[in-house]
């Protein structure tokens, strides 16, 4: 192209930021008082690599794959910095917090986008329920409302109370049963296992009375949702697991860190069953990781959180291209 | 397509817990019955495409029930059903180019041009001082349409309308 017909080209492009100057300022100031609150409570802030030889193995996650260049072998794009800061961890870092990009394929939409930030970070010593207090303090801070109140509700009790049934027992053709009689259109059409429909329910009525005025925290998880949480063994194992949610939108999802390397290695066994029965990419799976898990971690419990979306409600940003300085279709 | 009928989609909201299913939460209007329904969909998931596609044709005359059409370079007429035409009625006059949807070779929906000139077949003279403090009057067209005109535009006049909002644009010379 010449230079003259590049020039024109350019002429009507979108080169201008989605986010307005004020939108930028909040973004740095709420970053300034998360570092302020972790400085104080004596947390180090790392940082681990973005691109990765091994990915997620989750079937719930794409991991962008990067070519490879030359001389350096590709890889993936981290969907969270998890297994890395684990391996941190498990060499003796002490209380860690991590401020960084991640990268999910396939999200896109008011309150997705497929590059976007974390805040993640892992206690050491502590458990679960003790971290929900630390997070609960965290997006005070971060929001500048010392006062928003906090709840805590079980997974068992919010299908209990907002839908009548029980997540551990109601069987699959139930579940699709409540999810017509609550009125989601399309309920015919749709093949989901349990914990898909247990999604549909919990994503199309329940997330948004959630958080209300307030911080709500969803705990203990059906096993099969677990993910990365240990398991409680008892008559009915929960997964110790729990979700924030603010304004009815999903804000952090925290663990009780598994830390048996054979139950985990299970688990991304299985992800890979799932994923080859349902033809998804095979991943390869982090094995520095499992190595550190082998070589031990410590009991710790951890969490990541959306910042894009804690500052959509900081500033009720109508949708996360507001927060964004160039969002993915002209960054 | 969806049960045999062709949708458009109106709005598509991607809806995905951090750990666990995406959906996509559409809401999607049947082309033939105009009603608009949500469905929800695994994300990723994909639905036959319908064979709909649009057309400039030449609005040629209505008989009472139904409307005739035709394309301007092959002459082919077709009719659609006051079903199709729906809200454009008001709007177009015989010769007017509009943009018709076709589903396998049907009219599906008729879209009327973005501004048309019509005559003002009756409006109130208005001319003794504005009581209604919104600065107009409505004005009846020769479409049967009803729009609000500024005071001085009177019978027999032409004037220039804007059909997506069904607001007066200006007076006109000619149709």
């Amino acid at each position: 192209m010449s230079p003259a017909a590049r020039d024109t080209a350019a002429a009507g492009l979108p080169w201008r930021p989605c986010a307005t100057r004020e939108m930028l300022e909040a973004r740095a100031a709420m970053l300034a008082r998360i570092r302020a609150f972790f400085a104080a409570a004596g947390v180090l802030e790392v940082e681990t690599p973005l691109l990765s030889r091994a990915a997620v193995t989750d079937p719930a996650l794409t991991s962008l794959a990067v070519r490879p260049g030359t001389g350096v072998a590709g890889g993936y794009l981290h969907t969270s910095p998890e297994f890395a800061m684990k391996r941190l961890l498990a060499a003796g870092s002490g209380p860690i917090y991590q401020i960084c990009k991640v990268f999910r394929d396939d999200e896109r939409g008011r309150w997705h986008h497929p590059e976007f930030s974390l805040l993640e970070w892992y206690r050491p010593g502590w458990d679960y329920q003790r971290l929900i207090d630390e997070v609960a303090a965290l997006v005070r801070a971060a929001l500048d409302r010392p006062a928003l109140a906090v709840e805590r509700v079980s997974y068992r009790a919010l299908f209990r109370d907002g839908l009548g049934i029980d997540p551990w027992e109601t069987s699959v053709a139930a579940l699709r049963d409540c999810a017509r009689r609550v009125g989601i259109g399309g309920v015919e059409g749709l093949e989901l296992d349990r914990d898909g429909w247990l999604d549909l329910l919990l994503s199309h009525r329940l997330e948004s009375g959630l958080g209300r005025g307030r911080l709500s925290f969803v705990h203990d998880y059906p096993p099969s949702q677990a993910a990365l949480a240990r398991v409680r063994p008892g008559a009915a194992p929960v997964a110790e697991r729990f979700e924030l949610y603010v304004e009815g939108v999903e804000l952090a999802n925290g663990f009780q860190e598994l830390t048996d390397a054979a139950e985990q290695r299970a688990r991304f066994d299985a992800d890979l069953d799932w994923r080859r029965a349902n033809g998804q990419a095979e991943v390869p799976t982090d094995v520095h990781f499992l190595a550190a898990l082998e070589a031990g971690l410590p009991e710790s419990a951890g969490v990541a959180l959306g910042l894009d979306r804690l500052l959509m409600i900081a500033t009720g940003a109508p949708d996360i291209d507001a927060v964004l300085a160039f969002p993915v279709e002209r960054a | 397509m969806l049960d045999g009928d062709p949708y458009t989609i109106v709005e598509n909201e991607f809806v995905k817990p951090g750990k666990g299913q995406a959906f996509n939460r559409v809401r999607v209007r049947n082309l033939k019955t105009g009603r608009v329904v949500e469905k929800t969909f695994k994300s990723g998931e994909s639905v036959e495409a319908a064979d709909v596609h649009d057309t400039e044709m030449q609005y040629l005359y209505n008989d009472g029930i139904e409307w005739n059409f035709m394309d301007p370079d092959t002459f082919e007429q077709l009719i659609a059903s006051e079903q199709a035409v729906g809200e454009a009625a008001k709007w177009i006059k015989e010769q007017d180019l509009c943009k018709v949807t076709l589903w396998n070779g049907v009219p599906l929906s008729i879209e009327p041009p973005n501004f048309v000139v019509l005559e003002i077949t009756e409006t109130d003279p208005g001319l003794k001082g504005d009581t209604s403090g919104g600065g107009g009057k409505p004005a009846t067209l020769e479409t049967g349409a009803v729009v609000r005109v500024p005071l001085f535009v009177q019978t027999g006049e032409l004037i220039k309308v804007d059909t997506r909002t069904g607001e007066y644009v200006s007076r006109a010379k000619e149709a």
